[in-house]
């Protein structure tokens, strides 16, 4: 039971963090962006967005900064066992990670606070720095967890990792997959928020030029993104397969080992039974998408020890919502694109509009649910074959306590997160609220 | 120098600037929560604007020192977390709650009721959090937590609920409380508010003596091998007497009003003693079953982070002088007050 309550407040505590890390990542480029497309066009509501775009970025940044921290403990706090063998072969992105941080949140200061005091050129500098290291520490981080999925640079004596080389352990087979689809999804899932939030507003207000040219800072990241994840994740899909073929089996409610296998769209997979029943099956896709051949032979469940497999329904919905996400986006990024390219001019009917509002909430959709396959797919392991997490838990009881806490204080800051937003975005409607003020912050 | 007593050196020195800047945010915090007089919006106005564009940096010399510590040694990490997880716990919750009280406050435009509101959290979480960084260097000196094999096997309360601790808990208040208040000396140029932040220096300064003897009153019972380390070494008594050279050199030059010297030295102070814990501890990073030696992570691990710090060292120090730069007060220049 505690098992289950520290597994529950680590996964709430990184769901949690995710989203604030996107942000992180994604909204200082978009301001960057519009920074510089207003000094290019001398146009003050590019200007306005971009500091509007700063206030969101120090409010998500704030949240991402403490619930980052409240991580960095828990991980010692429920799985001592884990970071007690494996800290010392995979703590070198964890620095290179504190590292990153650091320049983000110095330049980030400067970016939001030194508006006024600092020469444009460096201002900018500033801004251009807090993306690069929020993308850089993404970069480590996202290197841990795919040393999880598949670890290496150790030679495991008696369950203690000896011979250690860090640099292979940070550089695990497969690395570059992960770390390129997480990036991506990053950047996919705040554009496509900030999208959705300025097609809102279009929607009610045709008129606000504000929020038609906010939506076409958003329109590019959003699509190109969209476009690109598919093929990253393919790849991605392909290297599980391979690596970590009990997890695409579970992605895919694969029971029986085939040649020429097919695509199960939806259905639930059912361990007791080892079948996937209410499935669309499309024939021999499985093979190619996994193999690139259409009869090349998949590993199913029933190949590997039944102690050995992840909860095949979890990871078989999870990975359903996400590809179903993705796949919508893509498709609204495709005619997005289409009739820009036709028209010279990023799309202002109301049909799209209301594409873009619908797809606003999917990218972040689409995360947390290929965040919960990669998690849910490597059970029951915590570093994937040679620690399990039921291994790595705390002996620490009475787990239910912390865990309601954080659940309780992560529900409230979000609630607070929202409206705050909600607040920032509503000071832009025409005719609404207060004028909008241009100062950033009113500490000064 | 060994890898290991290096690597140690950089967790002290984390530790050290942590309490010097991240010490100073929560004494902040504090001087939010006992703000009064005719002057008290202007004394929060102040915190709010000498904290607001650093506070996220002095913080990640928190997960700095976090990540030394669990990279560098990492059977420590798993100890400490399993003995301290109920107040590591809580610590976690200040921080959470600081963090975001502060940024709610700055970003809620709903009107002066909603933002004493998070005022109020933010401060109170100011008070909390240093208290439990306190008690949790108490627990980790007092030699009650203790480890056979693997597996911590002293309980879960006792090593951190205990006189001893709760001293080391107002003791590290108290110093990040006079810590803040000589800075803001310093950051203003309005000389009613300099003097209020005066006489809080002067205050608080008084306490950390206090609270000071208090520790070493209750250490000999509380943590017997500190206080024999303490009292015991030449290199721990000469550490004494610089710390307390800077502390009454600090109260002179407040009561001189040399406000940027007096910064100086209260910093001094505060570098010393948390040097002087450091010191007085060594061999152990948990006493008296973890040492240095014991838990280090293997050479090439160490080695590659000390690497990693430096390459770090070198893209945060310059950053880290240009932030200092930006918002350092222009001399000479009084700024309004707005």
């Amino acid at each position: 039971m505690d098992l289950l309550y520290a597994r529950a407040q680590m996964g709430l505590s990184l769901a949690f963090h995710i989203i604030f890390a996107a942000a992180g990542i994604a909204l200082p480029l978009l301001m960057v962006l519009s920074d510089l497309k207003a000094r290019r066009k001398k146009d003050p509501e590019l200007a306005l967005l971009s500091r509007k775009l700063a206030k969101g970025t120090a409010i998500l940044f704030a949240v991402g900064a403490v619930s980052g921290t409240a991580l960095s403990f828990e991980l010692g706090l429920l799985w001592p066992e884990f970071m007690g063998t494996y800290g010392e072969v995979i703590g070198l992105p964890f620095a290179l990670e504190g590292t990153a941080f650091f320049t983000e949140a110095v330049f980030l200061g400067i970016y939001l606070y030194g508006r006024e005091r600092i020469p444009a050129g460096l201002h900018l500098f500033s801004g251009v720095m807090v993306a690069i290291s929020g993308a850089a520490s993404a970069f480590f981080v996202t290197l841990v967890n795919a040393f999880m999925n598949h670890p290496a640079g150790f030679t495991l004596v008696d369950g203690v990792p000896t011979e250690i080389e860090p640099v292979v352990a940070m550089f695990s087979p497969g690395w570059a997959y992960q770390v390129g689809h997480v990036l991506l999804s990053c950047y996919q899932a705040s554009a496509f928020a900030m999208a959705g939030i300025h097609a809102f507003v279009l929607l009610r207000h045709p008129g606000s030029s504000f929020h038609r040219k906010a939506l076409g800072v958003a329109l590019p990241l959003a699509c190109v993104t969209a476009l690109l994840q598919p093929v990253v994740g393919d790849l991605s899909a392909k290297h599980v397969a391979e690596a970590q073929p009990v997890k695409l089996a579970a992605m895919e409610g694969q029971f029986e080992t085939e040649r020429g296998a097919g695509l199960k769209l939806g259905g639930l997979p059912d361990e007791e039974t080892g079948t996937t029943p209410w499935a669309v099956e499309v024939p021999k896709a499985l093979s190619i998408l996994a193999h690139g051949d259409p009869d090349a032979e998949v590993k199913g469940l029933n190949e590997f020890p039944r102690d050995e497999w992840p909860p095949v329904a979890k990871v078989h919905l999870s990975f359903q919502v996400m590809v179903a996400t993705g796949s919508l986006m893509t498709l609204l990024a495709a005619v997005t694109l289409w009739r820009r390219w036709r028209r010279g001019a990023w799309p202002e009917g109301r049909a799209l509009l209301w594409g873009w509002l619908v797809c606003g909430p999917l990218g972040v959709v689409a995360m947390e649910a290929g965040w919960l396959v990669t998690e849910w797919g490597r059970q029951p392991w915590i570093v994937r074959g040679v620690m399990r997490t039921a291994e790595a838990v705390t002996p620490v009881p009475h787990l239910a306590v912390p865990f309601w806490t954080f659940t309780l204080l992560y529900l409230f800051l979000g609630v607070m997160v929202t409206l705050l937003l909600v607040w920032q975005v509503a000071g832009t409607l025409p005719g609404e609220g207060k004028p909008v003020s241009l100062e950033v912050s009113h500490v000064h | 120098m060994s890898t290991e007593l290096a690597l140690g050196g950089a967790l002290v020195a984390a530790f050290v600037i942590y309490s010097l800047f991240g010490g100073a945010d929560f004494g902040g915090g504090v001087w939010d929560l006992l703000a009064s007089g005719p002057r008290k919006a202007e004394q929060r106005a102040l915190i709010a604007k000498a904290i607001g564009p650093v506070w996220e940096v002095n913080h990640v010399w928190l997960i700095i020192g976090v990540v030394i510590l669990f990279a560098g040694f990492p059977r420590a990490f798993a100890v400490l977390s399993v003995a301290l997880h109920v107040p590591l716990t809580l610590l976690l919750l200040g921080i959470v709650f600081r963090g975001t009280a502060f940024t709610f406050r700055t970003y809620d435009e709903r009107g002066d009721a909603v933002q004493r509101r998070w005022g109020l959290v933010f401060s109170l979480a100011s008070v909390l959090s240093p208290a439990l960084l306190g008690m949790l260097v108490g627990a980790v000196v007092s030699g009650r937590i203790r480890v056979e094999g693997k597996a911590v096997v002293s309980g879960f309360f006792e090593a951190w609920l205990t006189p001893f601790s709760l001293a080391v808990g107002a003791l590290a208040l108290c110093l990040f409380a006079f810590l803040a208040a000589v800075y803001l000396t310093a950051e203003t140029r309005e000389e009613a508010l300099r003097e209020d932040f005066r006489r809080r220096a002067l205050g608080a300064g008084g306490a950390v003596f206090l609270a000071a003897f208090g520790v070493l009153a209750l250490a000999r019972e509380g943590a017997p091998r500190v206080w024999a380390g303490l009292t015991g070494s030449p290199f721990a008594l000469a550490l004494h007497g610089v710390t307390a050279v800077a502390a009454v050199l600090a109260f002179a030059l407040l009561l001189a009003r040399r406000f940027g010297l007096a910064r100086v030295a209260a910093a001094a102070q505060v570098a010393f003693i948390v040097s002087g814990w450091a010191v007085s501890q060594y061999p152990y990073l948990v006493v008296p079953d973890v040492t240095l030696e014991g838990v280090a992570a293997s050479p090439a691990t160490q080695r590659l982070l000390l690497v990693a710090l430096g390459v770090g060292g070198v893209i945060i120090l310059p950053s880290l002088l240009l932030l200092l730069r930006v918002f350092r007060p222009a001399p000479g220049r009084p700024r309004s007050a707005s």
